[in-house]
């Protein structure tokens, strides 16, 4: 097969696929996989279907477990007070500012210091440092510094995210093959080019994995600091939820937390397929 | 881009030295000598091969050529170059597209590395992708190509870029055989248009022999320059004819004869 060939069959590839859907083998599987995907939806209902009737039946405490349908009307009412909304809304906020404040600073660190090496050597053991330390073990110290309003909050999420992608942006950075910086220089790019056409792309895989580490560390950061030091959001709904026992309520916020991240994820590997359109076929 | 005008003005050929010219050019990397008392002269518009065996420093030659290594001392020049374009694209071995760029981008990354106005960018990149046979394929990333279509967008960068010497590091290498005849043959074709001074490191004689007007044999570590031939054989020239050419046969098997000793050298 000649290169144009091999090439030519890569373009045809999306057509074809399209053409073996009357196959009766690609029918069958597709078939399978209809099933395998109402397997997976019957599942989560079926856990609820049973924990609902063991609610109802009394076959455990509802004090500790209250029973689905309990937990919806809860939710219900918390979405038409409005009351929910403004919790997952401040949550939210505190999020996005958060990776924006953490985020930013760590790409460019991460750039810095995979590009160069007195750079590395210079922040390298600050952040081999400070990265150990959990970071909700700083809480009571960010609250001292920041106080009790919303920079607090936004800090926490800033130094969770900080980490992975700072670490993992260096590591992109440092995996990029160095024929592409010799390809570079003898095309005389200058620092800026090399930097906005060669490091920040070819470490943008690393940087979407840090990214992603790190959405998943806001997410435990923001409730436990709503929890301690907020007076909003859901990780504080959660916590009165506790304090005053209403546990259908806790339950709610369980719920929507678990959402956010559902939501955050989904939306991450959206983006991911947009900004690295050659790592996938489409 | 306003000095442009002022810059096509002032003829530039009066100069007729050597374009490259390499005197007594020494590379040591600390105790290793890798090349040793170099000394060329290529004259402009001539097809340069420079064949060795592996670890003969015929690609730190290269390099030193094209700036990305340094010397440890002798004297290397290449032409001025006419104001306005490059002095020299490099076409590595192996890999060297930028697989975060479509095929289109990647072979304007020289003219907008060198901040070529849009226009002249549009014009050589539709050009060259055409002469490469790239154009349906400008949209697509590097991973939907096979490696010789790849190759050959290297190729499409270096000459979009239109420098005054082209330097090529074993472009061929990585592909399979009937590939490197295709594209030994498409370089040929584009390069007989207008014959841009050319350096061309390879390790194979047959390579160097259908390619090149002057072939320099490099001696084993340390690289010394052996012997320089020049190849007779008319042009255009067609890859497959030239196997059917008692001459070719003679060539490969004079320059064969160089090497040979080299070769054995190298493996002890």
């Amino acid at each position: 097969m000649s290169a144009q060939d091999s090439a030519a069959s890569a373009l045809a590839k999306s057509t074809a696929s399209a053409d073996a859907v009357a196959d009766i083998g690609e029918q069958t599987r597709l078939a399978a996989r209809r099933r395998e995907r109402l397997m997976s939806i019957g599942s989560p209902l079926g856990l609820l279907l049973a924990w609902e009737l063991a609610a109802q039946t009394g076959f455990i405490d509802v004090r500790f477990f209250p029973a689905p349908s309990t937990i919806i009307v809860a939710l219900w009412r918390m979405l038409m007070s409005g009351e929910l909304i403004e919790h997952i809304l401040i949550s939210l906020q505190r999020i996005s500012l958060g990776f924006l404040l953490g985020g930013i600073p760590a790409i460019l660190i991460g750039i810095a210091m995979g590009i160069s090496r007195p750079v590395h050597a210079l922040i390298d053991p600050l952040i081999t440092a400070t990265f150990p330390i959990p970071k909700s073990a700083i809480l009571p110290f960010i609250l001292l510094i920041f106080g009790l309003g919303e920079l607090s909050k936004v800090v926490m999420v800033a130094i969770g995210v900080f980490f992975p992608i700072a670490i993992n942006t260096t590591a992109g950075v440092l995996q990029i093959p160095p024929i592409y910086r010799d390809v570079g220089r003898s095309f005389n790019a200058s620092h800026w080019d090399t930097f906005r056409t060669i490091a920040l792309p070819g470490a943008l895989p690393f940087i979407m994995t840090g990214i992603k580490l790190g959405a998943g560390l806001a997410l435990i950061l923001i409730a436990v600091a709503e929890m301690v030091g907020a007076k909003s959001g859901i990780g504080y709904m959660i916590w009165s939820a506790w304090e005053t026992f209403a546990v259908a309520r806790m339950y709610v916020g369980l719920f929507v937390i678990a959402l956010i991240g559902f939501g955050v994820s989904f939306l991450l590997r959206e983006i991911e397929r947009w900004v690295i359109p050659w790592k996938t076929d489409n | 881009m306003e000095d442009r005008q002022l810059i096509t003005l002032p003829e530039k050929t009066a100069q007729r030295g050597p374009k490259i010219s390499i005197r007594h050019l020494i590379k040591r990397f600390q105790s290793l000598v890798a090349i040793d008392d170099v000394s060329i002269d290529i004259e402009e518009g001539t097809f340069f091969a420079i064949v060795g065996p592996s670890g003969c420093g015929k690609t730190t030659l290269l390099r030193i050529l094209g700036g990305l290594e340094t010397r440890t001392s002798g004297e290397v020049s290449i032409g001025e170059p006419t104001p306005g374009r490059p002095q020299h694209s490099m076409i590595f071995q192996g890999d060297s597209i930028f697989p975060w760029m479509t095929v289109w981008d990647n072979a304007a990354y020289g003219l907008r590395m060198r901040k070529a106005p849009k226009t002249e960018v549009e014009t050589s990149v539709s050009h060259w992708l055409d002469r490469t046979g790239l154009t349906r394929y400008s949209g697509l990333y590097p991973h939907q190509l096979s490696g010789g279509m790849r190759q050959r967008v290297s190729i499409a960068r270096a000459f979009a870029n239109d420098p005054e010497v082209l330097l090529m590091d074993e472009p061929f290498s990585a592909l399979d055989e009937q590939n490197r005849t295709i594209l030994q043959q498409e370089l040929l074709r584009i390069w007989e248009v207008d014959k841009k001074t050319v350096v061309f490191i390879t390790h194979s004689v047959d390579e160097a022999v259908t390619l090149a007007d002057r072939i320099m044999v490099m001696t084993a570590s340390p690289g010394r320059s052996k012997t320089i031939i020049d190849v007779t054989l008319d042009r255009p020239r067609n890859v497959l004819e030239l196997r059917n050419d008692p001459r070719y046969g003679r060539i490969v098997y004079d320059i064969w004869g160089h090497l040979r000793d080299e070769v054995e050298r190298a493996r002890d």
